[in-house]
């Protein structure tokens, strides 16, 4: 096989409709449908006491108005998506709220009429009224339980996971140092560009659901909308077109109006359309992030964690769809690339009144390296030695793999790490960060992290060379940006022998491929990417055995090049696979294309019928790949930060990354992965903070004060890659998605602790935090 | 008003907004709406060569100006404008959304500064938010347009 297209900085193919303004976003299509709007509820806490909808049903342009008691699964939980045995009071909303709202943006009501600003005029005149009631708003507040987010969970607890690995408390009492540290980690959200939509039409005819949805997962929601509308799978087409940004939320399902808008479109017969706003996406599209973490450290003289015991509480939100994934993952990531002998983690899953939890680019990783990077600080200032030394010290070594954490991962298995370099990474860093530079308040910030990614069940795909000799493939998952139909295309390509261009990806369209999970968890690359690979093998193997037939030789002998099926040492002797895409099909019928060549009284006799017993007609073959455990990526981050001792602004000097993703298939995708990724840790790290009040409102549900970094907060990011290729996978590959975000808190917090001397045990920080914790000092 | 070089009536609405006209009622959806609040910038337009939010407008208030819209910078099968083309070569963008916002501004940017210093990019960019990018490639698109653009 030639790897002509895997590694290449293929430039995007998706690009030029987007730079024309042709992108197709769920908002872009369906003129002339139904818009909606929902009522939401004001109150963090409170019982409804009644609803009032008769003005709005009677206001002119108003198609209906949904509350509970009008829906036929109204009274129906949504699902649990991920149930665990720990998760043992999981709960989840209903579609519309009728008794208890449990959140501020719970929706209430949901109108559908001519345009959105009419449905916006008839939200208006619904009347609700509230009975309000304690609100818990922080994961402190919630452990305390002086008040219930939910009745009839005693403590607000969810789910309790305790796991041991070693002997801890032997460990600690025999440890020449111990140390007890607390963080504090507050919510993220993710904020895509583009927020949610939904838009569909239903076939009364056919009976079929067409539902164009913002999500990462149609393949799920058609699964859910074909049981709770009683449809055959086959009935219900769900598209993720293109889709602007999701780092995770848009993983989530089932919110509401992914249910409301198909049944509007089923009720009234006609398309019906719902685009959130960015004001109700702050509230009613699920964060992440709140963590507070109680460690106690043992450690001896030369700064090897003997062990480490960390007791944490998770912040999960009014409600548990997506189970306990979050805190699962910071359990499993805490000890990051090193050796910790004994490690016990016990995690409380926690309710509050506030929008719910569920993954969002890093997914409980963030926390878990934050955690564990201060810790050795705190080691490397209590025993006065350098903290890049401490961190060498305790990597795990490179002929230490596959590496068993002993500790449960996020699909069941155990974390066990597949392949890497760790102190090469850390060496690497620290060569490209280079000396500090001169001057007052500079700071370094360090971290090493890994990232469990490429997690299962599976995906597959579809590949096809169509009789022009242009090749089509699919796969269920979307791209919210992660140029798949350029990094699959090279897959593709090289196992096919054509031009990149010549291959077409459609990704995220379950009327082109129904099976798979979707994309999260940095997990495209891997487990598509994969079955893309495996397709397109069988149907590379599939042409040339028919080509083998034609030519009249050994199919062993054949390989696939320069669009063309030929004999290895003879190029000449060939035909082209086009060509052979139109012997795949033994025909009666000619239907142009050159197709004449496969009727019967055309192509060469073989002996036996045109269709052999066990072959399948076209030049097509659907694989799949599910991996048997998650890959391993791996990198270090350094920075040199300056902070002014008064403004506390701060100015991000250097910032370098050491990344491993295993083999890389596109370099300039990837690094757009990784800066971006950087970017968005920077904004969590000083600038995006969620500032809800003692009554669980959120105060700055607006970019005018929840502040994304423009391009003038984010500095010029150096990275370099090494590879360790996955020996768990036939393209060597690993995630990357999330990997630039991970391990930033962790690096920032350090760097401005250093360059303050002050003590850094919470994300976000910000100039008032830093004036405050500069203030504070004793 | 004109929009790509087309005569269109005012919308009769009066409260409708400039960007909802032109996605929903001119069809335009290249020009997107990620905040409604003016801070995004993914809804920006020229407006007499001017970039401009187009959703802190009313669309009445567009009446007897000209717009652009990121449809209008290169006819269907034309080569891509050299901004488009400086994004595309330089991995400008990832998911897309924000965009067409991004291409105009930097468009209304070199109109103004044609051979723009590194401050000057950095504060052409910086009312408009990506996601995605980490802006890195962004700052490479526009030294790249100037570039394209000699």
């Amino acid at each position: 096989m030639t790897t002509r297209w895997f590694g290449a900085p293929v430039q995007r193919v998706e690009d030029d409709r987007l730079l024309r303004g042709r992108g197709r976003f769920t908002d872009d299509i369906g003129e002339g449908a139904l818009e909606c709007c929902f009522v939401r509820s004001p109150h963090a806490h409170a019982r409804i006491t009644s609803i009032d909808v008769n003005e709005a049903r009677a206001m002119p342009g108003v198609a209906a108005v949904y509350t509970a008691a009008d829906l036929p699964f109204g009274g129906l939980d949504l699902p649990l998506l991920i149930p665990h045995p720990n998760l043992t009071h999981g709960r989840t909303q209903r579609c519309l709220a009728s008794e208890i709202v449990r959140y501020a943006g719970e929706a209430v009501a949901f109108i559908v009429a001519e345009s959105r600003y009419l449905a916006e005029d008839a939200a208006d005149l619904v009347q609700v009224e509230y009975e309000p009631l304690p609100v818990v708003i922080t994961p402190e507040a919630a452990a305390r339980a002086e008040h219930l987010v939910h009745d009839d969970v005693p403590g607000n607890v969810a789910a309790e996971m305790v796991q041991e690995v070693g002997d801890v408390d032997e460990a600690l009492a025999e440890a020449p140092h111990r140390k007890r540290l607390r963080y504090r980690y507050e919510r993220g959200a993710a904020s895509p560009m583009e927020g949610r939509a939904v838009w569909a039409r239903w076939s009364d005819a056919d009976r079929k659901l067409t539902v164009y949805d913002s999500t990462q997962s149609p393949t799920s929601i058609r699964g859910g909308l074909a049981v709770l509308f009683g449809l055959p799978e086959s009935n219900v087409e769900v598209i993720a077109p293109d889709v602007g940004g999701g780092f995770g939320p848009k993983i989530m399902l089932f919110y509401p109006d992914e249910l409301l808008v198909p049944y509007g479109a089923m009720q009234l017969g006609r398309p019906v359309k719902w685009t959130e706003d960015r004001q109700e996406h702050f509230t009613a599209v699920n964060q992440e992030r709140g963590q507070v973490h109680e460690v106690e450290v043992g450690f001896d003289d030369e700064g090897r964690v003997l062990a480490l015991d960390d007791d944490f509480i998770h912040d999960g939100g009014a409600y548990t769809p997506y189970g306990i994934i979050l805190p699962i993952i910071t359990a499993a990531q805490v000890p990051g690339p090193y050796r910790i002998a004994n490690y016990r983690v016990r995690f409380r899953d926690l309710y509050t009144n506030a929008t719910p939890t569920s993954p969002y680019r890093g997914a409980g990783r963030p926390h878990a390296c934050f955690v564990m990077e201060r810790t050795l600080d705190a080691i490397a200032s209590e025993l006065g030695i350098d903290r890049i030394e401490v961190r060498r010290r305790n990597l795990i070594k490179q002929d230490q793999f596959p590496y068993d954490v002993g500790v449960a991962w996020q699909d069941g298995n155990a974390v066990v790490y597949d392949s890497g370099d760790y102190p090469a990474l850390l060496e690497r860093a620290v060569a490209m960060l280079g000396p500090k530079p001169n001057g007052d308040n500079i700071g370094m910030g360090i971290g090493v992290y890994v990232e469990g990614t490429g997690v299962g069940p599976y995906e597959g795909a579809h590949v096809q060379v169509l009789v022009s000799g242009k090749v089509v493939a699919a796969t269920g998952i979307p791209s919210q940006g992660q140029a798949h139909a350029t990094v699959w295309a090279q897959v593709v390509a090289d196992e096919l022998g054509v031009d990149v261009k010549d291959v077409e990806i459609t990704s995220g369209d379950t009327r082109r491929f129904p099976w798979g999970v979707g994309t999260f968890a940095s997990r495209g690359a891997v487990t598509a990417g994969n079955a893309m690979h495996v397709a397109a093998r069988m149907v590379a193997g599939k042409a040339k055995q028919i080509a083998a037939d034609h030519l009249e030789a050994n199919p062993a002998d054949l390989e696939l090049a320069g669009g063309r099926v030929r004999v290895k040492g003879s190029p000449d002797r060939g035909i082209p696979l086009a060509a052979v895409a139109v012997l795949s099909n033994p025909m009666r019928y000619a239907f142009g294309g050159g197709t004449e060549a496969a009727t019967q009284f055309a192509s060469k006799a073989r002996p036996g019928p045109p269709l052999h017993e066990g072959e399948q007609p076209g030049l097509e073959a659907t694989g799949y790949y599910s991996p048997p455990g998650s890959t391993w990526a791996s990198g270090c981050h350094a920075a040199y930060v300056r902070v002014d001792p008064k403004t506390f602004r701060l100015e991000i000097l250097k910032y370098v990354v050491v990344h491993d993703c295993g083999r890389v298939i596109n370099p300039l995708v990837l690094q757009g992965q990784i800066e971006g990724g950087v970017a968005q840790g920077i904004g969590g790290a000083f600038y995006e903070r969620l500032a809800y009040d003692s009554d669980g409102q959120l105060r700055n549900a607006s970019f005018m004060e929840f502040l994304i970094p423009y391009a003038t907060e984010i500095p010029p990011i150096e990275i370099d890659h090494i590879e360790t290729p996955s020996p768990l996978n036939p393209l060597g590959v690993k995630g990357a998605g999330e990997a630039g975000v991970i391990p930033v808190g962790a690096v920032i917090g350090s760097a401005i602790a250093d360059a303050l001397g002050v003590p850094v045990a919470e994300m976000p920080l910000s100039p008032l935090k830093l004036y405050e914790l500069a203030t504070s000092r004793p | 008003m004109k929009v790509n070089e087309v005569e269109y009536p005012a919308p009769a609405d009066a409260r409708r907004l400039l960007s909802d006209h032109l996605r929903h009622d001119l069809g335009l959806t290249g020009t997107h709406v990620g905040c409604e609040h003016g801070v995004c910038g993914c809804c920006t337009v020229l407006l007499d060569g001017n970039p401009v939010r187009s959703c802190l407008m009313l669309a009445v208030q567009a009446e007897g100006h000209e717009l652009t819209t990121v449809e209008g910078l290169a006819r269907s099968g034309a080569p891509l404008h050299p901004v488009q083309q400086a994004f595309h070569e330089t991995h400008g963008l990832q998911c897309g959304f924000c965009t067409p916002g991004f291409v105009m501004s930097v468009v209304g940017l070199l109109a103004q500064h044609p051979q723009p210093t590194a401050q000057q990019i950095e504060e052409g960019i910086a009312g408009n938010l990506c996601r995605c990018t980490g802006y890195a490639s962004i700052r490479r698109a526009v030294t790249r347009a100037v570039e394209l653009s000699k």
